[in-house]
């Protein structure tokens, strides 16, 4: 499956949970999906989002609690799971973005489990959205938060203004990383003995996205009450917001085909 | 009574008073066996996948290992420790790598599963080094960002201070590619071990000897199990590191 850069194309079509935000304009246009190791991705179709305006900042923010389902994600030993703390910390998240003024959307509302591609699909459907995936570790100082950012990928090399959806992240890396920097400091800020600036890891769920893309960590599961995570969600969303607000007049959405962020 | 007799008696009962005498060291055994844990499944795996230490008659040089730095930091330290490390990059390699998942003495500094198991190492003509772990890897490794990185870091860091030949690092579990390692961290790509990896020496090829030529693992003879391995382009023989580093093992070559 591949992308076309500068405008975003929908790997599938996918029940996204749309909150304020206009469904993408649909246009006929589509993009070839070729040799591709998943058959039922490459049988997809892909539909174009129409042009807008030209240059716009972002105001749509793709929030994705991870894991669901039938993967409960990190278990602590007190029984509390990754997937249903992230429901709270986005809930919370959105909530602070609506504030500001942004549109948000949900890679999931309930307890189910979309693939890694249907969720990036969902943000590979929005012009100029930015994408944050949340989660809780099982490890590190209860009460600090990490940004993640995805490391080096090798960029496309072809001349057809396409990006391959395997690595639709790559265009978007310096974009992510003071996406990833902003929030960070604001986190850091929040809790003590948080970084100061965004980490690097080959985080899969931010590879496919084709926008600007960042993994948010809390720890822990470890902790023996869950309200100590709890009461870490607003500060989270609160950093989260001011961080995606900062970043959105850093960010112009090219709208001509081909032109690269 | 004739004399034989007071022989077999007396032989009876020393025999008896030898054999009370051990009883209690038997009981004591018999006690302590019953306290041992029993070994996992894993366990079992691990000594009949092992091979035979090879590493007999090998120098032995300091190997640097990263293990965590602490039980909740996400940061890793290097430690120094005196191993058998064999001249040839697999065997290396697997040195290293079973030190690595063996452990260091204080458990909570581990990386890696206590029940993870290095199935095989292959190393390709580019630099490539192929790690097969067992599903332990997989299944225990803590879940999250920060603890599957540092699982991998500890891996390809150790690596690259013991073994130069290494230019990047691919990671099976059980023979085949899987997206994540334990839900978050990409396991469909390769990891830089070494930029500055040392070239492998080449052997002196024959004009008819095509079999040769081909760009099969240097060590460990066995194929790799991958078939996204087996789509990989033939590497040139005089050629060994890639001007470009290759982002999966498998390059599939994608035109719109």
């Amino acid at each position: 499956m591949w992308l076309e850069s500068g405008s975003v194309f929908a790997q599938s079509p996918v029940t996204a949970a749309v909150t304020q935000a206009a469904p993408p304009a649909q246009s006929p246009t589509s993009v070839p999906s070729p040799s591709s190791t998943n058959a039922a991705a490459a049988s997809k179709a892909a539909q174009a989002p129409a042009a807008s305006s030209p240059r716009s900042s972002p105001s749509i923010v793709v929030l994705d609690p991870g894991h669901g389902g039938t993967d409960p994600g990190a278990r602590g030993t007190g029984g509390i799971r990754e997937s249903e703390v992230v429901m709270d910390f986005t809930a919370q998240t959105k909530t602070a973005l609506e504030a500001l003024g942004f549109q948000v959307m949900l890679t999931r509302q309930g307890n189910e489990n979309p693939s890694f591609d249907d969720r990036s699909a969902i943000a590979n459907a929005q012009r100029g959205a930015v994408f944050v995936t949340l989660h809780v570790a099982s490890t590190g100082f209860p009460g600090t938060v990490r940004v993640y950012v995805m490391s080096d990928l090798a960029g496309a090399n072809d001349t057809t203004g396409l990006i391959p959806w395997e690595r639709a992240q790559a265009p978007f890396l310096p974009l992510s990383r003071r996406f990833g920097d902003l929030v960070q400091s604001f986190l850091s800020q929040r809790f003590k003995g948080s970084p100061r600036t965004a980490q690097v890891a080959a985080v899969r769920q931010l590879r496919t996205t084709a926008a600007p893309a960042i993994a948010v960590e809390v720890s822990s599961v470890a902790v023996d009450d869950r309200g100590q995570l709890d009461r870490m969600a607003p500060g989270v969303a609160d950093a989260i917001a001011r961080g995606a607000s900062a970043f959105r007049p850093s960010y112009v959405v090219a709208t001509n085909p081909g032109e690269r962020p | 009574m004739p004399r034989w007799r007071w022989w077999l008696i007396a032989m009876l009962v020393l025999a008896v008073a030898i054999a009370a005498g051990y009883f209690p060291v038997l009981k004591r055994n018999l006690r302590l066996s019953a306290q041992a844990p029993a070994k996992s499944e894993e366990q079992v795996r691990r000594e009949l996948t092992q091979p035979a230490a090879s590493n007999v008659g090998e120098p032995v040089g300091k190997a640097k290992l990263f293990w965590s730095a602490g039980a909740r930091d996400g940061s890793l330290m290097p430690v120094t420790v005196d191993l058998p490390l064999p001249h040839d990059p697999v065997l290396r390699a697997k040195q290293v790598l079973n030190t690595l998942l063996a452990g260091p003495v204080d458990a909570e500094l581990r990386t890696l599963p206590p029940d993870a198991v290095l199935l095989a190492f292959y190393l390709l003509p580019d630099g490539t080094g192929v790690a097969d772990f067992s599903e332990a890897l997989a299944t225990a490794t803590p879940s999250g960002i920060q603890s599957e990185q540092l699982a991998v870091d500890s891996i390809t860091k150790s690596l690259e201070a013991n073994v130069p030949q290494i230019r990047w690092l691919k990671i099976l579990i059980h023979g085949q590619e899987v997206d994540t390692l334990a839900g978050h961290l990409d396991l469909t790509r390769t990891f830089l071990v070494n930029a500055r990896a040392v070239a492998m020496p080449v052997r002196p090829v024959a004009a008819d000897d095509s079999r040769e030529a081909a760009p099969s693992p240097v060590s460990g003879s066995a194929p790799v199990k991958s078939p996204a391995l087996g789509a990989r382009k033939p590497a040139p023989a005089q050629k060994l590191t890639p001007a470009n580093p290759p982002g999966k093992l498998a390059p599939t070559e994608r035109k719109p």
